[in-house]
């Protein structure tokens, strides 16, 4: 015969101004199994806990009933009050009265405390069907993966590295690096952003810990937290990467021009290249859908002259196998398509760019060797508009979101152009300044007053020709007048999208995307690293468009979680999984096809004791199975149990009233 | 003639039974833990009020939902069974919610089938953010079947005696 304690808190008045709790008590007292049942102000706080603890061990007592908040509030804390009393965690039930009645039934205390009554009702009936449960240990592989090598994979990778749990880092492009690479200097103490990277990208390559995967990209992730296997597909690099010595006389040689990605297309690369002079690693590769040898069979220079033999034009596509415990994503951004801005002329006038390729061309390293030009003469600028929230903030063009650091990398535009042309004017629209950050707001000041750059409040209508200058017309909300100015150059701050592969990688991860394609933390606040998935851990812009300093923040955390993940040899899981009773089950095997996570596989067994004759059944993975009881409902021989939920519990919930 | 079919099998319900003045319908309401059960606590959060005749489930997940709990609570406790999950795309278990919408489409039809009327069943998407709306549906369903008036049809007491 079940022993049942039914524990009724007050929660102050929270509870106690809505629901007759002394009246719950009484009723809870009626039930046949409930052999004590008290109520406290606070159960959740230490004496209300001893309590608890106390009656356990007075009252002999097989379960327990805490009439509180919710139980995805306060669920862990009474479990471990009953461990604590060396009684089983999951005996425990929790009855929602706070969130669920006293809360939502404010002006009717009578009905909320009958509705209390019955809600300690059905989880008396319930608990009396628990059953004890065991948390599950899992090993754990500690090798992480990181996917993405911006300044946010270099970072998380390292920070798992200076641990010293291996690390795979995996980047799509030749060399790792990422937007940050592309940048002159950053807001908001203009320190030159290759000086600050380039270090920790050569870090990345000589590490002992870390396995730099580059030029390829991860195809598949089967498994679970702790236990995942990754196939990684390293695209054909054509080039022999461990003979090469990176001297660079195939890329001179080569007759091939295509719009080099690095400096967004301003400039030419060759087909085999370097992405930029600092790349690491500093091997060149083969870019197959431009090479004349690979799409016609017709050149051959490089091979010709790179003495080393590196050159192998028969490469294939290798995929890699990688057994890891945890995966950081970072994926980084895209720049938005201005070209439904119709009304700028987007597209139609060479003068305007948007803002990273005026970062390229003020770059030193850049193709115009750090002085902007104008793409459509070649002719310094010497006033030029920048225009923000340009998608962003912008419901017609379907971007609601800020993108950021906008506001920003403007201010810094604004500052560099003063350095590079000091004759030059900066005109600024923008709908407002977002300077939140440290030393920001002194930045944006700081443009303003140093360079004399002229900020409008207001949305630009229009830009159209007039000879060779660009007109802006636009409102000064200010002012309250329109305004327009005679522009030689026009930089759109451009929304900051998610890479667009994103929603691709979500799916084979197995992880949630908004509408954006931004991956999805667990929580906003509280979880803002984690996924939904355990051991999926996000970083930086992949997230939601962020700065450098807060994508190494999210990095450096998300290393954190890793280090904490693979701190013990095993890992502990929730006992709430399925298991398979094998003499019921039939073997139809339609639990294997709804199994969101392909935890359940088939088995033989024999047919009887001892026979020769071999049957199929079911078998759950229980490190793999994540406990939804997709399996439970559709099974037909009510073979499979998922513990914590079982049939028999949530009946008796249901005729508990 | 679809449609005259239907209309009959409806009629089974007596609407002549009329409710006794102290009855208080009962709605059971089966949640998914991720979503819709989160809503509901944000609903209690941010102090909505909504009729105190629901009795909410906690599950897993709305693919746990056995079309055997819906039946077993019209048999014996509930007038009106509400099932809710997260919205399609969202599941915390990838697609469970996917086969609950499946299995709650078939089962509907089942229900009416043998004379329920459809507002007896509802299902809804709440999201663990959709506090306001956990009310909206609470409100609707409670007043469907406050309207229906309360469930004789298949009533376990009915077959005892």
């Amino acid at each position: 015969m079940a022993r049942v304690g039914v524990f009724v808190c007050f929660c102050g008045a929270n509870i106690a101004d809505f629901v007759d709790v002394p009246t719950v008590v009484e009723e809870a007292k009626k039930i046949r199994e409930v052999k004590f049942a008290i109520d406290y102000k606070y159960m959740c706080s230490d004496p209300g806990q001893q309590m608890i603890r106390d009656a356990i061990v007075q009252h002999r007592l097989t379960s327990i009933v805490v009439a509180a908040c919710s139980p995805r509030m306060h669920e862990k804390t009474f479990r471990k009050a009953l461990s604590d009393a060396g009684m089983n965690p999951y005996l425990l039930e929790v009855a929602n009265i706070r969130e669920h009645s006293s809360w939502v039934h404010q002006k009717d205390k009578k009905a909320a405390t009958e509705k209390a009554g019955d809600l300690v009702r059905m989880a008396v009936a319930k608990s009396i069907a628990n059953e004890q449960l065991h948390e599950i240990s899992v090993p754990v592989t500690k090798r992480a993966l990181v996917i993405g090598g911006g300044i946010a994979g270099i970072q998380a990778a390292l920070d798992i590295a200076d641990a010293r749990i291996p690390v795979t880092l995996v980047e799509r492009s030749p060399s790792i690096g990422g937007r940050m690479a592309q940048l002159d200097e950053t807001f908001p103490t203009l320190d030159c952003s290759q000086c600050i990277l380039t270090p920790k990208m050569v870090d990345v390559a000589s590490h002992p810990y870390i396995e730099l995967i580059p030029y390829s990209e991860v195809i598949e992730l089967n498994g679970y937290v702790g236990n995942y296997k990754a196939k990684i597909r390293k695209k054909a690099s054509y080039v022999n990467f461990k003979t090469c010595t990176g001297c660079g006389a195939c890329w001179q040689k080569c007759p091939v021009k295509v719009p080099n990605e690095y400096n967004c297309g301003i400039d030419t690369r060759k087909a085999i290249y370097t992405p930029f002079p600092q790349a690491v690693p500093n091997k060149p590769v083969i870019d197959a859908e431009h090479c004349t040898m690979l799409l016609k069979g017709k050149c051959g220079i490089c091979a010709k002259v790179c003495e080393k033999g590196s050159i192998d034009y028969k490469m294939v596509d290798e995929v890699i196998e990688r057994e890891i415990g945890a995966v950081v994503v970072a994926t980084g951004y895209d720049l938005w398509d201005a070209t439904p801005y119709e009304e700028y002329g987007v597209g139609r006038y060479k003068d305007i760019i948007n803002s990273l390729e005026f970062e390229r061309m003020v770059s030193a390293n850049g193709p115009t060797g750090g002085v902007p030009v104008r793409p459509s003469d070649g002719k310094v600028p010497k006033t030029v508009v920048f225009i923000k929230c340009v998608g962003s903030r912008d419901k017609a063009k379907g971007i609601e979101f800020c993108s950021k650091i906008c506001c920003m990398y403007t201010a810094k535009h604004a500052i560099l152009l003063h350095h590079k042309v000091h004759d030059s004017r900066a005109y600024i629209f923008y709908m407002d300044i977002r300077a939140a950050g440290k030393g920001y707001e002194e930045f944006v000041n700081r443009a303003q007053v140093e360079t004399g750059a002229v900020y409008l409040r207001g949305r630009v209508s229009k830009i159209y020709q007039k000879g060779d200058k660009l007109m802006v017309r636009g409102e000064d909300g200010q002012l309250g007048q329109e305004v327009e100015v005679e522009a030689d150059l026009v930089v759109l701050a451009t929304a900051v999208i998610p890479y667009k592969e994103n929603p691709a990688l979500a799916r084979l991860l197995g992880i949630s995307y908004d509408k954006y394609g931004y991956l999805s933390e667990a929580h906003p606040k509280l979880r803002p690293v984690e996924t939904a998935k355990a051991g999926i851990f996000l970083a930086g812009c992949t997230q939601a468009p962020k700065d450098i300093p807060d994508t190494v923040a999210q990095a450096s955390a998300c290393a954190a979680k890793v280090c904490g993940l693979f701190a013990g040899d095993t890992m502990k899981k929730d006992p709430m999984i399925s298991t398979v009773n094998n003499e019921f089950c039939s073997g139809c095997q339609n639990c294997v096809q709804v199994c969101p996570y392909q935890a359940i596989v088939t088995e033989e067994i024999p047919l009887g004791h001892g026979a020769k004759e071999m049957r199929t059944v079911a078998k759950i993975n229980e490190g793999v199975c994540q406990g939804c009881g997709s399996c439970v409902a559709i099974c037909r021989s009510m073979a499979i149990t998922l513990a914590g939920f079982t049939d028999p519990q949530i009946i008796n919930e249901i005729v508990a009233i | 003639m679809e449609a005259e079919v239907k209309d009959k099998i409806v009629s089974i319900e007596k609407p002549e039974l009329v409710a006794p003045p102290d009855w208080k319908p009962v709605i059971m309401g089966i949640l998914c833990n991720w979503c819709s059960y989160a809503g509901s606590d944000l609903t209690g959060t941010s102090r909505m009020q909504y009729p105190p005749n629901i009795r909410i489930i906690r599950v897993p997940c709305s693919s746990r939902v056995d079309p055997w709990f819906i039946i077993k609570a019209l048999q014996t406790t509930a007038d009106g069974v509400l099932i809710s999950g997260c919205h399609p795309g969202d599941c915390h278990y990838i697609s469970g919610n996917y086969y609950a919408r499946r299995r709650f489409l078939v089962t509907k039809e089942l229900l009416k089938m043998v004379g329920f009327h459809e507002h007896r069943v509802q299902y809804s998407w709440v999201s663990a953010a959709e506090g306001a709306k956990f009310a909206q549906v609470v409100k609707k369903v409670t007043e469907d079947v406050v309207k229906l008036g309360p469930l004789h049809l298949y009533k376990k007491e009915n077959f005892s005696k």
